[in-house]
């Protein structure tokens, strides 16, 4: 029989293995060996020219801005959706009148709020992106919210949002928290679900009110869940390459104001055929990226409670 | 206690008398805060509601306007209803070519992702051999890199391709979302196969069914509600996928719906047809809607799945 097992080992694993390895392990190797070469597409033409496309990159003052930008959306959108989440989720949950013999519920409506809330997570980024564009328009008459601000009595609020430098990168961090809020949402009421309930119970009946109750029990047993959560939030304000590609204007304007590094890295590869240069670019998101998981990882750590 | 404490825990012990009379007498010495949270709270949840509601709803109404009505008027509700606007964006925006590719890709590309990724996660679930765990981790380890440092090789491994170029066909992209899917659907089945019971496996064994057939009609029914969570998974994830196919899939007869909405958003601009585009938008968001509307919580489950660990 061992024959025999062996074969259907390798039967089930041949397949997935090949198409894994030649799509997404030999390009996880080249980026490596593209990145010290001058390559711009044409076979054979690539030179090993060391690390001086890593040199140029440390040099960039573009890409230094791109990489700011990036650092201040996750120095921000993180905090805000998980905020929210872990908010909303608690009115879900717990947040409710107390009722009948239960002494922890949701408030009415939670599966309601729930589908809504998680919505935007299910259409895709190029559709938000239209959706937002529009919301966002310049135009103190047709813009959607501009025209909302004026129909309220809120003129001085009107803006020319994505057209302002000033505030660009913050209109486009805002879709991105719109969008994922409902996923944390769902994620945090999972996980507030397993929590048991006779520890609320004794919480109450020792007099704790929701402000306690949130800080003191409900945060402390979701540690785990929230610090996943914000490494996943923090990877994506690591990217934003679809919203800004689509809702910015000049791609990464005005002037600059909403550059990214993954727009960087396809312009420079894809329009400029900097292909060595672009891989760089690549390595260094990757390590931008780990070291963020690492660190959150490191500092975020607390002794894990069992219940 | 204040007034309004006082208050409240007269209100709720008043409230619930009338639902039931088997209220532990905990409950109504159990202190509550009233009204005036929970009208706040219940706030706070309304208008976020309506803040993610209204815009997609929006979409919807905007579909059955014209282009005029959509720019000067955007809030305004349809005057009257202009199916033409989904006819134009089938036909004349290629709407339609567009759901199509997204149709084949995206069907090809689940089914093979779903079928690849429950075999190799079977064998590294059940299986010992030697390099069991070094398949398993290499696998895993997948889901840690960045797409973006990863595209610029993979362009060239599709266009470079021996025998014919797989760049903007659908063979590639297929290969390639199932490529980049595997990682988790490997992940999240192995775990899901470790769970399932040995006995029914050797019954089946004992009863001469072989290590194929056992597979097939004796485990992978079995795990079916995991197929159902990753394959909603995958659907969506591959539905709405748009840097790979914005990278590798550059021929416009090939694009696939998020591609195509984005090129008429991006170049457009005035003189446009937005009842079009926002009938597109419909287009490619119904099927998704669809699911979701149906597959909720398998939608929800699913989705944040990757971050229970």
């Amino acid at each position: 029989m061992q024959h025999g097992k062996y074969r259907f080992i390798a039967g089930f694993l041949a397949l997935p293995l090949i198409i894994y390895a030649i799509f997404v392990i030999s390009p996880f190797v080249q980026a490596f060996q593209i990145s010290m070469t001058d390559w711009s597409g044409l076979v054979g033409t690539a030179e090993f020219i060391g690390l001086d496309n890593f040199q140029r990159l440390w040099e960039s003052d573009d890409f230094w801005n791109a990489l700011r930008h990036n650092v201040y959306m996750l120095a921000i959108v993180p905090v805000v959706t998980l905020a929210l989440g872990l908010f909303f989720a608690f009115m879900l949950n717990v947040g409710g009148k107390r009722r009948k013999n239960e002494v922890v519920t949701g408030v009415a409506g939670s599966k309601f709020y729930k589908f809504v809330f998680f919505f935007p997570q299910v259409i895709s980024i190029a559709i938000v992106a239209v959706i937002w564009s529009n919301i966002y328009n310049p135009d103190p008459a047709d813009g959607m919210l501009n025209s909302l601000l004026g129909a309220i009595g809120l003129d001085g609020l009107q803006n020319a949002w994505l057209g302002e430098k000033s505030l660009a990168l913050w209109c486009i961090s805002a879709v991105m928290v719109w969008g994922h809020v409902g996923f944390y949402v769902v994620l945090f009421s999972a996980a507030m679900a397993s929590i048991p309930r006779d520890i609320y119970e004794a919480a109450l009946l020792d007099g704790a009110n929701r402000f306690h109750t949130f800080f003191k029990i409900t945060l402390p047993l979701l540690w785990d869940t929230v610090q996943t959560g914000w490494v996943y939030m923090g990877i994506i304000a690591l990217d934003a390459f679809a919203l800004v590609q689509i809702m910015s204007v000049n791609n990464g304007g005005p002037d600059g104001a909403t550059d990214v590094m993954p727009l960087r890295l396809y312009q420079t590869a894809f329009r400029d055929s900097q292909f060595g240069y672009a891989s760089a670019m690549g390595i260094a998101m990757l390590i931008v990226t780990m070291t963020f998981a690492l660190l959150t990882m490191r500092f975020a750590r607390r002794e894990r409670i069992e219940f | 206690m204040t007034t309004e404490e006082i208050d409240t825990v007269a209100k709720a012990a008043a409230a619930p008398a009338g639902t039931t009379g088997a209220n532990g007498p905990a409950t109504t010495r159990i202190r509550t805060e009233g009204g005036v949270l929970n009208v706040f709270s219940h706030g706070i949840l309304v208008l976020w509601a309506l803040m993610v509601g209204v815009p997609l709803l929006w979409v919807l109404w905007s579909a059955f306007k014209d282009s005029n009505g959509i720019l000067s008027d955007p809030w305004g509700l349809p005057t009257s209803l202009r199916w033409e606007n989904w006819a134009n964006a089938w036909n004349d925006a290629n709407m339609g070519q567009y759901f199509i590719n997204t149709v084949i890709v995206v069907g090809g590309s689940v089914i093979g992702t779903m079928v690849l990724g429950s075999m190799a996660a079977y064998v590294l679930a059940r299986f010992t051999f030697p390099g069991n765990r070094f398949i398993y981790y290499l696998f895993v380890a997948g889901m840690s890199f960045p797409v973006f440092m990863l595209v610029i090789p993979l362009f060239f491994v599709l266009r470079d391709f021996p025998g014919s170029p797989l760049l903007a066909t659908y063979h590639g992209l297929i290969l390639v979302y199932i490529a980049y899917s595997l990682p988790f659907t490997v992940f999240f089945m192995t775990s899901f196969f470790r769970t399932l019971p040995n006995s029914v496996a050797e019954a089946a064994m004992i009863d001469g069914a072989s290590h194929t057939r056992t597979f097939f009609q004796v485990m992978l029914p079995m795990a079916k509600p995991g197929l159902i969570s990753i394959g909603i998974f995958n659907f969506l994830g591959q539905w709405n996928q748009y840097l790979l196919p914005m990278v590798l899939n550059q021929q416009e007869e090939k694009y696939v719906l998020t591609q195509g909405l984005a090129m008429i958003a991006l170049q457009q601009g005035y003189e446009n047809d937005w009842g079009a585009l926002m009938a597109g938008m419909m287009i490619a968001m119904l099927p998704v809607l669809v699911v979701y509307a149906i597959f909720q919580r398998q939608v929800q489950s699913g989705l944040t799945a990757g971050a229970i660990k």
